[in-house]
């Protein structure tokens, strides 16, 4: 659609068109700013907690979870040089001989989801398969954060009750 | 001849003062459209609609994805 636009702006004498192919779901797909009755759904990008610590895959276990604990977590993202999601590393992996690298006993290929995703949606999927964490990258693999299962019922609920405020 | 471009240019043209185009169906619009967009819906794209654009300026056109 957006093509044959762009095509008829330049026959309507626009001399300078360009075409987002890609288009709104790419855009929100990547967490960036949109407007509109339903731009306030809540969706995993608003609850995705940022600071979960993160891991390279040559990184030592003691090394690792010496941060980790010192943060106040109990898992670790493992990513490269890019931020792009390589693997997760929890317990009791993460309990592992300290000289261990993370490379050896991580969980790889991790399940994600988009930022755009409804709480609506994810929180019954999440709640079906008993999952009570998962992270959320764009759509290249790059990390956005960890959405933890509560916190998202709790969203979803207060968005809600706001709702209902407002109805 | 249009320029097919990505996200980080649509950011880059639009902060240079690009005119951003949501050309999909108004209704879709009103549900959700990127931040800052007008809606000039395919169908309507007329010599008088387009009369609302700045032919001086840029013109950055979407829709829902590449299909």
């Amino acid at each position: 659609m957006s093509p044959r636009a762009a095509w008829r702006l330049e026959s309507l004498g626009f001399a300078e068109v360009y075409d987002y192919a890609a288009g709104e779901a790419d855009w929100l797909a990547f967490g960036l700013p949109s407007e509109g009755s339903e731009a306030a759904t809540p969706r995993a990008d608003a609850v995705a907690r940022r600071d979960v610590p993160t891991c390279a895959l040559d990184d030592r276990l003691g090394d690792v979870k010496a941060r980790v604990e010192a943060t106040g977590w109990d898992e670790c993202v493992v990513v490269n040089q890019a931020g792009v999601v390589l693997g997760r590393l929890r317990r009791p992996a993460l309990d592992g001989d300290a000289g261990t690298p993370v490379d050896e006993v991580m969980e790889s290929g991790p399940t994600t989801v988009r930022p755009d995703e409804a709480l609506a949606s994810l929180v019954p999927r999440l709640r079906d398969k008993g999952v009570g964490r998962i992270l959320v990258t764009t759509p290249d693999g790059r990390l956005v954060g960890l959405v933890a299962r509560d916190a998202a019922e709790r969203a979803l609920a207060e968005h809600g009750s706001t709702e209902e405020d407002h109805g | 001849m249009p320029i097919e471009i990505q996200r980080d240019d649509v950011r880059r043209l639009v902060a240079g003062g690009a005119q951003l185009v949501d050309v999909l169906p108004a209704e879709e619009y009103e549900a959700e459209h990127i931040a800052g967009a007008v809606n000039l819906p395919l169908k309507e794209l007329t010599r008088e609609a387009a009369a609302r654009l700045d032919r001086n300026r840029p013109v950055v056109v979407y829709c829902w994805d590449l299909q």
